[in-house]
């Protein structure tokens, strides 16, 4: 393993039992710690472990790994699936949960043997945390500081409106919040930091200033009807928002307070989980690659023996699994294996590049390993990660091709596989594979019709002829009924031609 | 340092409001699924959990996302034979994407959307809108009829065998320490003016001779204080409590006569399960007596009840006597809350029909909370029937309805146990 380690003792075994105690993990967590913060530098967030039962994990999966979560009937049919694959034996078997904050909390199932205990801290409470600390996608749009505070205030406050205005009341609120949660976030605009500690003393004051607002802007806009004529007519908004939850929360006309309330608190959770589906493959690539050199590093001091060891291998290697695409468990490239396949190539590109890597890679072969992996994991989300540091070796390992389905087409054809030719053009594939912004369709509040109806217009960039999904009736249902009056989307294809695709109500 | 804390003990159902919901929210469907299962699911595990199925589009949660269609351009691992250019024939379930993509995710997806609810979650389903028919009023009337015996605090009266000592002494002591106290007073005053008295010289003997006599008079009043007195008594107070009834017992008939198949017996058992699930949830204790009949009635145990075969006539008013025998051997009406059910196809001795109709009016119906006759044929009313008829309109704990197949059951009885607009 890792040449830096001054003298190996042996003997300092920790445990020959498969069985955990508090001790125990004690222990492990201080040696665990010492490894990752002393040998190999890791910046966290302090540990907080937290023993948790079976069903206890499965309610924290539930609520999307929410450790506080107001109360909606979605997070009991997410508790029914985990439910029911945990007991099929389906979920994953690093069966882990980490909450971005601070400090730092880890699940530790009781289930779990010790060796999976050690395991499941290294790579959560030490990869996970390191990433969460170090991210610049986490650094810009989480607070860690504050998210437990403010997880607590929403329970709090959903439960108040549920008590003033009836649980169905609320939940009609947020079957359409949720609806509109993934086009909620936003994108490219810093976050305004709000000191989420103080959100309840803010919220009063901020619900009286909305409400006025939005008052003031519907006035404002009745003023300008009788002044202005229909050919200076300005546009509301100004420029396009891609926020839609943001736009609906300041201007929505209809809307209570307490309802816009309701709508900020699922933008903010939203926001607070955008940069986790952004890094996913780089979070648990990072966080195996930690857990592997770590567990490494304790065999190698003498601190745990050869059958944790065996164990430990046998569950990485679960974890690490790709099935190719005509196996049955194929299910799309598993974020687990690319991840920490690439992060351990990027440790072998520095330490013993070939001229492969030298040609690719010219800037980090034989760089210094820690340095590297460190400004990785600092700099990049999965799009620009893959784009990055994909290396020839990997897109051979894991067989790597492309397919193109245009549906114009009568077949589909193979655009790149694992050959010199096919390098670049299958790492751009997979690139844009994680590029969210490809994979949520572009929509835009674009328009008020704020003379008239109030009709509310969303423009829908078409991209790759990729038309919307079906549901997008059922969403914009929940949109109409935030919004107060009729909503539109207008498809834009790449021509430029613009028509009305979606209507709530329809015509 | 790292803090280590163990959350084990806390809030093991997190979960349980958001199930709630989400079970409020489907009721439709998921009672829907119950009522369905109620005929489908075997005999023996009636009362344990049920699985329902809820159709996947229902409880999906509409985002906005890409249709099928455009061009898409996917990566996949695993290549074995194709190199750039290969065109693949499209795969036929999944139009518009490549490969085997995603194809764990949309089997699952095709599945309909499964999950078990409790066994209590599932009764209250099943009985939901259900009411025990006249059980306010019974219950009423049986309240007068057994009592127990409970402690209700003190009185100032009662039996001497009731007297409560302590309390009693506690009053006892106080009184006395209250009435004689100033007169306690007065005494040691007076005896700190005689001793003066005593000193002086010459003596005043009028003087002491006075203070003595008050000193007497002073300490036979303080001896009068009685040591107990009426007023002190405290007695043990009890009353008597009207029991409510907690326990019933539920009379299965079943003609078992040789017109009666297997098949028929089934919807019976059925039925006859349905109506012991919904007692045993309201009262504490239910006992069950089995009677089976053909010429002749007998009690017998569960087992033979259901799958003996018997041949011969029918005689109904056999297991009516029986069941009325029994009441009065077993079942004291002080104490029970009789229900009785009788399953038959509807055939009876046309002698024997008066009888029947005259033993329930007469006998058993006042005694009983409830009585529901089903009749299970499907080839119209028969005798029995029609003699019955007349029963329903006269009594109101009498309640009879026709089941011609399994699926009826549980509409039967919803029917029979509708809760009745107050």
């Amino acid at each position: 393993m890792s040449p830096d380690s001054p003298e190996i003792a042996k003997g300092k075994l920790i445990s020959t039992s498969s069985d955990w105690t508090f001790e125990l993990i004690e222990r492990f967590n201080n040696e665990i710690g010492r490894i990752a913060k002393n040998v190999y530098s890791l910046d966290c967030y302090p540990v907080q472990l937290e023993l948790i039962s079976s069903e206890q994990m499965m309610d924290a999966y539930a609520s999307v790994g929410m450790p506080i979560g107001y109360h909606h009937w979605s997070f009991g049919k997410q508790f029914v699936i985990s439910e029911h694959n945990y007991k099929r034996g389906q979920m994953n078997l690093a069966y882990e949960i980490v909450i971005n904050s601070n400090p730092c909390i880890a699940y530790l199932m009781e289930e779990n043997t010790m060796t999976m205990q050690a395991l499941v801290i290294a790579h959560a409470a030490y990869g996970h945390n390191s990433f969460f600390k170090g991210n610049y996608l986490f650094k810009l749009w989480t607070d860690a500081e504050a998210i437990i505070d403010y997880l607590i205030f929403a329970k709090n406050y959903v439960t108040k409106c549920e008590e003033r205005y009836g649980v169905d009341e609320v939940e009609l609120l947020l079957d359409s919040c949720h609806a509109l949660m993934n086009i909620g976030v936003d994108r490219y605009k810093r976050k305004s930091r709000g000191t989420l500690q103080d959100e309840e003393y803010i919220q009063s004051d901020r619900e009286k200033r909305l409400q006025h607002d939005v008052h003031e802007l519907w006035q404002r806009l009745g003023i300008r009807k009788e002044q202005k004529k229909e050919k200076d007519k300005v546009r509301f908004p100004a420029e396009p928002q891609e926020n839609v939850l943001y736009f609906l929360e300041k201007n929505a006309p209809l809307l209570e307070s307490w309802q816009r309330e309701i709508v900020r608190i699922v933008r903010k959770i939203a926001q607070y989980f955008y940069p986790q589906r952004q890094t996913q493959v780089m979070n648990e690539g990072w966080a195996c690659f930690w857990h592997h050199t770590i567990m490494n590093r304790m065999y190698d001091e003498g601190l745990v023996n050869d059958a944790s060891m065996l164990e430990f291998i046998h569950t990485h290697s679960n974890v690490i699994a790709q099935p190719g695409f005509d196996s049955r468990f194929y299910s799309g490239i598993n974020p687990y294996a690319l991840g920490f396949k690439m992060m351990t190539d990027i440790k072998r590109i520095c330490e013993s590049p070939d001229d492969e890597d030298r040609e690719w890679f010219p800037d980090i072969a034989g760089s210094n390993w820690q340095e590297t992996l460190d400004f990785a994991m600092r700099n990049f989300k999965d799009e620009s990660f893959v784009g990055q540091y994909l290396s020839p070796k990997i897109i051979r390992e894991f067989r790597l091709f492309s397919i193109m389905d245009d549906d114009a087409e009568s077949s589909m054809k193979v655009t790149g596989i694992h050959n010199t030719r096919g390098y670049e053009s299958v790492r751009r594939a997979l690139s844009n594979q994680y590029d969210l912004g490809n994979l949520v369709p572009n929509l835009q509040i674009f328009n008020v019709n704020h003379t008239g109806d109030r009709t509310l217009t969303l423009r829908h960039y078409i991209d790759k002829r990729r038309p919307l999904a079906d549901s997008t009736r059922e969403v914009l249902k929940h949109l109409h009924r935030l919004w107060g009056f009729r909503v539109q989307i207008e498809s834009v294809d790449e021509k430029g031609h613009t028509s009305i695709s979606h209507s709530c109500p329809e015509d | 340092m790292a803090m280590i804390i163990d959350r084990r003990l806390d809030g093991r159902n997190k979960s349980a409001v958001n199930r709630q919901r989400l079970i409020k929210r489907y009721k439709r469907q998921i009672k829907k699924a119950v009522s369905e299962a109620v005929t489908k699911r075997s005999i023996t595990d009636i009362g344990t959990g049920e699985k329902v199925n809820i159709p996947t589009r229902d409880v999906t949660e509409p985002v906005i996302h890409h249709g099928q269609g455009g061009v898409t351009e996917r990566v996949f691992t695993g290549n074995k034979d194709f190199v750039k250019g290969d065109q693949i024939e499209r795969p036929k379930q999944h139009s518009g994407q490549g490969g085997g993509s995603e194809g764990s995710d949309s089997g699952e997806a095709d599945d309909d959307f499964a999950f078990e609810i409790s066994k209590d979650e599932y009764l209250d389903l099943l009985f939901e809108e259900l009411a025990l028919p006249n059980l306010v009023k019974k219950s009423s009337i049986f309240k007068q009829a057994s009592k127990s015996i409970v402690r209700a605090g003190f009185s100032n009266t009662g039996v001497p065998a009731n007297l409560n000592l302590i309390r009693t002494m506690r009053r006892a002591k106080g009184r006395k320490i209250a009435i004689a106290s100033p007169y306690k007073k007065l005494l040691s005053q007076l005896r700190e003016e005689l001793d003066l008295e005593l000193k002086k010289t010459p003596a005043d003997e009028e003087r002491i001779k006075a203070l003595r006599e008050k000193i007497k008079v002073v300490s036979a009043k303080i001896h009068s204080v009685p040591f107990i007195d009426t007023y002190d008594l405290k007695f043990n107070q009890y009353i008597a409590q009207p029991k409510p009834v907690t326990q019933a017992v539920m009379f299965c008939i079943m003609d078992v006569s040789s017109s009666m198949s297997q098949e028929t017996k089934d919807i019976a058992k059925r039925f006859f399960i349905l109506l012991y699930l919904f007692l045993s949830r309201s009262y504490e204790k239910t006992d069950v007596v089995f009677i089976r009949h053909h010429t002749a009635a007998e009690e017998v145990d569960e087992e033979t009840f259901f799958y003996s075969r018997e041949s011969g006539g029918t005689i109904v008013s056999s297991a009516l006597k029986l069941t009325l025998d029994i009441i009065k051997q077993r079942y004291p009406v002080s104490d029970w809350n009789i229900y009785a059910a009788q399953a038959s196809d509807g055939d009876d001795w046309i002698d024997d029909i008066p009888l029947c109709t005259d033993l329930l009016s007469g006998n058993i119906l006042p005694l009983l909370q409830y009585y529901a006759y089903v009749e299970i044929n499907n080839n119209g009313h028969h005798a029995l029937w029609k003699a019955y008829e007349s029963l329903q309109k006269s009594s109101e704990s009498f309640a009879m309805r026709q089941i011609t197949s399994v699926e009826e059951i549980y509409p039967v009885f919803h029917d029979l146990f509708k809760r009745k607009e107050a």
